[in-house]
């Protein structure tokens, strides 16, 4: 036992797959601790908010510290900032339509695309071909480059309630700094909001959750139910093994998905809780545990050691337990491994279809897909709403499909590099 | 001599067939033996002879298609699980490849002990149940000290086998199928297994039906003979009639396939009168 462990943290593509597993469960138990929000509360209002940092513009400033740096590339930064792409494009074209040869105009150095800019914009020339429209739109752009370049502060002002005017109160300098633990509400949203608003980070640590959950609990039932019609339909053999094959060959032949569908539809909506959701999954995937612990059965039943262990009278479930079990044991780990993972890609591709479990009581990885793809962040280029989602998935699946491969190896020498 | 030997399993018409229409194989066909109390009986014959199959209808592991098996008289009754144990407490088997005989989960002690508890029920102090374990480990040269908290797969080839015997020695059964036990292990190893079968026949008086391939072994031990062919018994007799002076083709060409080796021993003889 100790040795066959021994061997299983030997193969690489086990390791592999269990640091990978590992790490997606320590991320389930650990995160929860430190972010105690409820997964589905909705903290913003819109959708999709890209990730980033969230600091409050209230509270940075009424912050009582208020520093002053003076930072050399601030006013470039601000302007860089300011300064989109487009302008960037248009002013390039401005200046070549000017004379200006197209190798000197650096569209990404800011600073001397507003030198260039400064030193030959004049709003009365006329570059041919330009017409009127275009002519203000430079004037504009002109104008707000004008005003980012300009170095005076924002003045801060409240309405007097008596009098009714705007009163000053203060200014904002633009080498006024507050620091980020001064302010009281910041907020780190990694992967930023879903369409309602909620944070995607701790909505996928609990999709995953719940989803391993589904996995294990339907990866549990269809091993249960493979394996005791397996080993009973493997041993007991004549009209018992008929029986049961009989009925496994029917679930064979119907499509097991079609069947998923249909169930988790007649079951409605208000009734497909995660736990039932994964039953169902159990219920219509022990198929092929079944017929493989059967066939391994059957070459194990005419082994000498079941021999010896029949001739010593024990019973038929001591024989199973004891004779027979121990040695598909590794078999079955592994069946139950890839039942595990198949589950909750069946999860995944239920709830795209919106046959999932209920929505509004857990996140699942295949509610949140869902989610995504009704609120089309894919059209929209909201790829964090879905492509952390859709990781997850990979992860799960691969890191599993790795330590099957992995313990499959071990278990069979013949597969060995 | 005859007068006094009670007869202890017999067959009657015993026919076993594999399949069913055209693949249809018949591996025992209407075979009848009686093998008497406190002999070895060699059951010779090639591979795919049926000799195998003969021995698992004998412990009641496969159901005969056809024909009846007298234990001590009695016609044979297995029908249930309980009836099943009483008969496997009268006969019990050593099989042919040590390396799989054994449960790679259990370690020795649960085998023995096992056997313990079928022979005497769990009425037995521990200490009772050591000194037995300890004393069938001596009687087939193991030391149990040294045994304790192994597994079975940890032991050699002969080793395991001896282990087999010492099953056989704490069930004390009345029969003994032994299917092939030497043919795994190596030659040194072998005469001791066949001294200790014939250890087992004159200290207990078991009955012992030695199930072998090579004629020379059963001439070795065995005080019965009966030669298989295609599922039917062609020749018996005692060994030295049936060796000796065979009247089969068959006998003979088994006889003389016998590896030069065996000339040193009795059956130099034998070569003569056959050629």
């Amino acid at each position: 036992m100790k040795q066959t462990l021994q061997q299983v943290f030997h193969s690489g593509k086990f390791i592999v797959g269990f640091v990978i597993f590992m790490a997606l469960l320590l991320l389930v138990i650990i995160y929860p601790l430190f972010i105690k929000d409820a997964p589905l509360a909705i903290i913003a209002q819109g959708s999709f908010f890209p990730p980033g940092t969230y600091v409050n513009i209230y509270d940075s400033i009424n912050t009582t510290d208020i520093y002053t740096l003076n930072l050399q590339d601030a006013a470039a930064n601000r302007i860089s900032s300011k300064l989109s792409n487009d302008d960037r494009e248009a002013m390039k074209e401005w200046l070549i339509g000017d004379g200006v040869p197209a190798d000197q105009i650096d569209t990404s150095d800011t600073a001397s695309l507003l030198d260039l800019w400064e030193k030959n914009y004049d709003p009365q020339k006329n570059i041919p071909g330009m017409i009127f429209a275009q002519k203000r739109y430079y004037q504009r752009l002109n104008d707000s480059v004008q005003g980012i370049l300009s170095t005076e502060g924002e003045i801060l002002a409240a309405l007097n309630p008596e009098t009714g005017t705007l009163e000053q109160i203060g200014t904002v300098n633009q080498s006024d700094y507050v620091n980020i633990d001064q302010v009281a509400n910041v907020r780190v949203l990694p992967l930023g909001t879903d369409n309602f608003g909620r944070d995607v980070l701790t909505e996928l640590v609990k999709a995953i959750e719940v989803s391993l959950e589904i996995g294990f609990v339907a990866g549990i039932v269809a091993t249960l139910i493979g394996l005791t019609l397996g080993l009973l339909s493997g041993y007991i053999g004549g009209w018992v093994d008929d029986m049961i094959m009989f009925v496994t060959n029917l679930f064979t032949v119907i499509p097991s998905f079609v069947l998923l569908v249909l169930i988790s539809f007649s079951i409605g909506q208000e009734q497909r809780g995660a736990v039932t959701i994964a039953i169902v999954i159990g219920l219509t995937s022990w198929v092929w545990t079944t017929r493989a612990v059967r066939s391994q059965v059957i070459s194990l039943r005419n082994r000498d050691h079941v021999n010896l262990s029949k001739i010593a009278g024990h019973s038929i479930f001591h024989i199973i337990l004891n004779d027979i079990l121990p040695y598909i044991a590794s078999y079955v780990v592994m069946a139950l491994i890839l039942q595990i993972s198949s589950a909750i890609l069946a999860e995944a591709s239920l709830s795209i279809l919106g046959l999932g479990p209920k929505t509004s009581v857990v996140p699942t990885l295949g509610l949140m897909m869902n989610w995504a793809m009704i609120y089309q962040a894919e059209i929209l280029g909201k790829w964090w709403a879905y492509f952390p989602v859709i990781v997850a998935i990979a992860l799960i699946t691969f890191s599993m499909n790795l330590m099957n491969t992995g313990l499959d190896q071990v278990f069979n020498p013949a597969l060995r590099d | 001599m005859a007068d006094k030997i009670s007869s202890c399993l017999k067959g009657e018409g015993l026919t076993k067939i594999f399949g069913v229409g055209r693949r249809k194989t018949l591996a025992v066909d209407h075979v009848d033996f009686d093998f008497c109390e406190g002999k070895i009986v060699s059951i010779v014959g090639e591979s795919g002879s049926g000799k195998t199959t003969l021995a698992k209808m004998l412990l009641g592991l496969i159901k005969p298609t056809e024909g009846e098996i007298y234990f001590q008289g009695k016609k044979r009754d297995i029908s249930s699980q309980k009836k099943r144990r009483e008969y496997w407490k009268n006969i019990q088997a050593i099989f042919q490849d040590p390396y799989s005989s054994f449960n790679i989960f259990n370690k020795i002690d649960a085998v023995l002990l096992d056997c313990i508890k079928m022979r005497d029920g769990k009425k037995l102090t521990n200490e009772q149940k050591v000194a037995m374990m300890a004393e069938a480990c001596s009687f087939v040269n193991l030391k149990f000290d040294e045994l304790t908290n192994k597994y079975p797969f940890e032991l050699s080839g002969g080793q395991m086998q001896r282990l087999m015997i010492a099953r056989i020695f704490i069930l004390k059964p009345k029969v003994l199928l032994a299917d092939e036990p030497t043919s795994m292990i190596d030659a040194c190893s072998r005469a001791t297994i066949l001294d200790m079968l014939m250890k087992l026949r004159d200290e207990i008086g078991m009955t012992i039906v030695f199930i072998t391939h090579d004629i020379g072994l059963a001439y070795y031990v065995s005080d019965t003979v009966y030669i298989m062919e295609h599922g039917r018994i062609i020749e018996s007799g005692s060994a030295d009639e049936v060796i000796l002076h065979p009247k089969e083709a068959y006998t003979q060409r088994l006889i003389s396939d016998v590896p030069k080796i065996h000339e040193e021993w009795d059956l130099s003889t034998v070569q003569y009168s056959v050629s």
